[in-house]
């Protein structure tokens, strides 16, 4: 029996009102996931119980890890007479029980549409003595029916830089960059400080859940683990050389407000995810360290390019059905036309003005074999009535393409948020040469054992 | 005077010093006044007196009442209880959340209730997600355009028999209004639309949205289908098919010939809902989350309910026998007998080779509404003890009994969640099985009650309402329990303090956990959990303390001697 045996192909009619298996969620997530890269932080749900609930259980199944986070749990009252009780009841309590070094507040539907304002709230709770000193109160607005959890990410982040970075001379400071890694996996901000270090580089990268989502088990729960990025170091980020932010989405906003506030420089590069784009990547350090590359680096270029010209004729003319998040979306496509699949369709919910002209980039003269949908009706509903129309070998997105994978029997590499049904995302990077290695061998894998699953007896291969 | 002699038994196995009443003042040490006044209320020792008639007297606790923020609580929303526990398992009806993306997108598939359609032509939407997907110009302008045109497009695509509609909080702040745009629908498509006021804000927890839930369908859909039901015929309420345990219930109803009209809702129809009222006595399983609609039916129809738990070797059997004492006839009681007599063997095996492993391990349970309860019976058969518990958001009666009913106060945020008023309908009110209850009841068989999960439990064990995770942290520093059961949000933090940790909402992916079957493969998993090697390797072998940093040579025995025989 089918699991979405609802799902039909033929013909599409355009939907105006009704989202179906969304290729999306909300901000405040986002924040959530961000706020957690600050060391010694508690991030907190400004409202009903329930969101804090959902994104500590999205965030828990993903990572199976502890996900740490207070809520203001409001009532009916609180949604008629304004949240400030509560938060400021929450802000005495977390930082007398649990005492973090910060309190990462982000805003829901409910707080946006009744219009509390963060910041008066927590002047406050300054003014009541409610925070110890040296401890802060830090805020993003992130209204669920704003933007998506990509844009909850980059607002939170921006929100460090706001409340955080400073400039203390006009002359900064050579051979430090700040990196935004945009929303990626604990693995990957590991491996993206190991490349800047590799490169000969001091970085200062933010958020960095390294360390807080991807723990020992030591018999101990820290209640802040060892990683995230410290309040100092964010306060040291105005005074870096140069602010690469990964992702236009989930990052330029915060490198934008560093160079506004502290007059430090930016680049916004595509998330690293590829040949291509880890190359711009390379190219963009190369020059803060003097124009060179070492050894390693190159050499793990080469492992990459060594198997793709090894196992290209697997590659070679297959199509993928991808979705997710724009700044992750942009940089699978381009890796998988670097090996020659064609990503045949793209779906994201995720709102924004440039992902269909970066897209497009990507795509150049291929463009017109591709569809890409974004913002209202671009969900996994639609891209399901595409694939009845006309199948993929591919299917690359988070679990929820699991339902899809078994009707169709296409296989399934799963890669974006939430991951809720395997482990591996939150340990291998997906980032630089040695993460497309892994996303690639990814690929290769599902390809190949569908090969081994379904060609004739007498076509089964002993060497591939 | 106490209940029992176990009053001095440690919570900690042979460390004297940890009493209840010290854990309980650990617990609330640090926190401020204001909410450790409030806290002190919610932690309470099950101090079990019997008074001079010999009536179980229990001490309060200050259940159902608002959580204080920035606890780090357990709980979640009025719409998490609405749509995702009470509606989300029922497979034919389309489920519409307005409101922004995330309410719908997190309520998506997460809870495990399992349902079986017989083949592809039945409907099942439980695999869909459906929202309006409000965003900023709607909230400004007003979404009732949206909804129509949402429930318009389900209609068109779907064709389903009914559609709900579920309100999130902003949904309530801009006043759209959700029950006349379905009503609206309704008319307009011949389709059954209906919505819920389940905004998040509402009430302290989950619960308010049981009851939401409760009330509409009960409103809207139980009574429209007046199909005769035979005279051993019931309705589940409150098991939700997780992991398939209504699934193992139905099998064994099956068996012993009684009829199941209904399972709110586990694996249910929307057809199963409205022929609810023709079923002639009600078992509730969850009371937490469903006894409204127990009492409703009851008043509206006359069918009685009783209280019954799957949950447990011995309560399932206890329940079934409960079930044919009930419409008491002999064939029924033998049926009943035989399928017991089937599956006991099966279950007392088990019982042998898991009781000796698990025997005088000690649980603690923070969990759900019922489950906290009922799991307890599944450790008393493995001859474990539960040395704490609590739920996550159940009420007075749930942890005392329903003999406080009377005494439950109503709150402001009890008051907002409508009590509907029902009175016995006219037509279909069933005197016949009103003055059946009446004349069981004269004959001793108790109806519609609930003892609750104190009475069950021991003298001096710890009942912790809505725990936070700073009081979680603390128990288990300080009474290293074997195994503790709660939640995804609880489950890796109590495992990285290197207890193992049994979700008792999703069951880990795991189960059926109900029946006799149910209660086997419980006891295999908890053996699987509490005896792992895995939990006495946390520590590095070359770390202080660990058996083998006393060791001379890091070679296994028999290495060792080979390089002594080649010496």
């Amino acid at each position: 029996m089918t699991l979405l045996r609802h799902t039909r192909g033929g013909e599409i009619t355009e939907r105006q009102a009704l989202t179906i298996n969304p290729a999306k969620t909300c901000q405040p997530v986002g924040a959530m996931y961000a706020a957690l890269g600050i060391h010694r932080c508690l991030p907190h749900s400004h409202g009903s119980q329930g969101c804090c609930s959902y994104h500590r259980s999205t965030l828990s199944r993903h990572y199976k890890e502890p996900v740490m986070a207070a809520t203001s749990s409001f009532t009916e009252g609180s949604s008629v007479f304004g949240g400030q009780a509560n938060l400021l009841q929450a802000i005495n309590n977390i930082f007398t029980v649990y005492q973090p070094d910060v309190i990462a507040v982000h805003t829901t539907c409910l707080s946006e549409t009744i219009g509390d304002d963060i910041p008066q709230i927590a002047e406050k709770a300054a003014e009541k003595d409610l925070i110890p000193a040296g401890k802060s109160v830090i805020h993003a607005s992130t209204p669920s029916y704003v933007g998506a959890a990509p844009t909850g990410f980059a607002n939170m982040t921006a929100g460090m830089v706001k409340y955080f970075s400073e400039s203390t001379s006009p002359n900064k400071i050579g051979g430090r960059v700040n990196v935004i890694p945009g929303w990626v996996e604990p693995a990957d901000m590991r491996e993206i400080k190991r490349i800047v270090a590799a490169m000969g580089l001091e970085s200062i990268v933010f958020p960095d859940t390294s360390d807080v989502l991807d723990c020992p088990q030591t018999g101990v729960h820290e209640m802040f683990p060892k990683g995230g990025v410290t309040v100092d170091r964010l306060r040291a980020a105005g005074d870096s050389a140069v602010t690469i932010a990964l992702g236009p989405v989930c990052s330029e906003p915060a490198a934008i407000e560093l160079t506004n506030q502290c007059g430090v420089p930016h680049a916004t590069l595509p998330l690293p995810i590829g040949l291509e784009a880890t190359d711009r990547f390379i190219l963009e350090l190369r020059k803060y360290n003097g124009g060179v590359v070492p050894r390693e680096i190159t050499d793990e270029r080469g492992r990459l390019i060594d198997l793709i010209t090894d196992m290209h004729q697997y590659f070679y003319n297959k199509t993928a059905a991808l979705w997710g998040d724009p700044d992750q979306l942009v940089s699978l496509s381009e890796m998988l036309l670097t090996v020659d699949i064609l990503p045949k369709y793209v779906v994201t919910g995720t709102p924004g003005k440039k992902f269909l002209r970066r897209m497009g980039d990507v795509l150049q003269d291929r463009k017109s074999e591709v569809q890409v949908r974004q913002g209202a009706g671009a969900d996994l509903f639609l891209l399901h009535q595409w694939i009845k129309n006309e199948k993929v070998d591919l299917l690359i997105g988070n679990t929820y393409g699991k339902y899809i994978r078994r009707d169709e029997g296409i296989p399934l590499v799963r890669h974006g948020f939430p991951i809720l049904d395997r482990v591996g995302h939150q340990f291998f990077p997906t980032v630089g040469y040695r993460g497309a290695i892994r996303l690639l061998e990814q690929v290769l894998e599902a390809l190949m054992q569908r090969q081994d699953d379904e060609c004739s007896e007498e076509r089964f291969e002993l060497t591939m | 005077m106490s209940e029992s002699s176990t009053t001095s038994d440690p919570l900690r196995g042979g460390d004297a010093s940890v009493t209840p009443a010290v854990v309980r003042e650990q617990l609330l040490r640090d926190y401020p006044a204001k909410t450790k006044k409030k806290r002190e209320k919610q932690i309470v020792i099950n101090d079990k007196q019997r008074d001079e008639d010999g009536s179980l007297q229990l001490p309060v606790v200050a259940a159902n009442t608002r959580t204080v923020p920035g606890i780090i609580t357990q709980r979640g929303c009025c719409y998490a209880g609405c749509k995702g526990v009470i509606l989300g398992p029922t497979r034919d009806i389309v489920n519409i959340v307005h409101g922004p993306i995330g309410c719908s997108f997190y309520s998506w598939l997460t809870r495990r209730n399992q349902t079986h359609t017989p083949t592809d032509e039945h409907d099942n939407f439980m695999t869909y997600c459906f929202s309006t997907d409000m965003i900023e110009e709607n909230i400004i302008f007003g979404g009732e355009k949206r909804l129509r045109q949402a429930i318009q497009e389900a209609y068109d695509l779907f064709h389903p028999k009914a559609i709900a509609v579920f309100s999130t909080c902003p949904v309530g702040l801009i006043g759209d209004d959700v029950h006349q745009v379905s009503a609206e629908m309704k008319k307009q498509l011949g389709i059954n639309v209906f919505a819920f006021s389940c905004e998040g804000y509402k009430g302290v927890s989950q619960s308010a949205g049981h009851h939401i839930a409760n009330n509409q369908i009960f409103k809207h859909v139980i009574g429209e289908d007046d199909t005769t039901r035979s005279q051993w015929s019931i309705n589940l309420l409150g098991e939700y098919n997780i992991g398939g345990d209504a699934f193992v219930i139905e099998d064994l109803l099956e068996r012993c010939g009684i009829e199941l009209v209904s399972t709110f809702s586990g694996n249910s129809t929307y057809d199963q809902f409205a022929n609810a009222h023709m079923a002639r006595l009600n078992a509730v399983m969850c009371h937490r989350s469903i006894n409204y609609v127990a009492d409703m039916i009851e008043k509206k129809y006359g069918t009685p309910w009783i209280k019954v738990n799957f949950i447990g070797a011995n309560a399932t059997a206890k329940s079934l026998r409960k079930i044919a004492e009930y419409f008491d006839d002999r064939r029924l009681t033998e049926n009943v007998e035989r399928v017991i007599g089937e599956e006991f063997p099966a279950v007392v095996q088990a019982q042998r080779k898991y009781r000796p492993r698990c025997s005088g391990k000690r649980a603690v349970l923070f969990v759900g509404g019922s489950r906290a309860h009922h799991y307890q019976e599944l450790f008393r058969e493995l001859g474990m003890e539960t040395i704490a518990a609590g739920y996550e958001f159940a009420h007075r009666d749930d942890y005392e009994g329903r003999r406080v009913l009377p005494s439950i106060k109503i709150d402001a945020d009890s008051r907002n969640i409508e009590e509907l008023r029902v009175d016995a309908d006219q037509e279909k009110f069933r005197e016949s099985d009103r003055q059946k209850g009446i004349a069981r009841e004269k004959q001793g068989y108790t109806l519609r009650e609930y003892d609750g999960m104190m009475a069950e439990m021991k003298d001096q064990t710890l009942i912790i309402d809505d725990i936070s995770h700073s009081e979680a942290e603390r128990l288990i520093r300080m009474v290293r329990p074997d195994v503790f059961c709660a939640g995804i949000k609880e489950k890796y933090s109590v495992q990285k303090m290197g207890v193992p940790c049994k979700q008792l909402h999703s069951y880990d992916y795991g189960g059926p956990y109900a029946g006799f079957a149910g209660a086997i493969n419980f006891y295999e998993e908890i053996d699987r959990m509490v005896n792992a090697r895995i939990w006495s390797r946390v520590q590095p072998p070359w770390e202080n303390g660990s058996p083998a940093a006393e060791s001379k040579s890091p070679l296994p025995a028999s290495m060792a001697e080979s390089e002594e025989n080649t010496n």
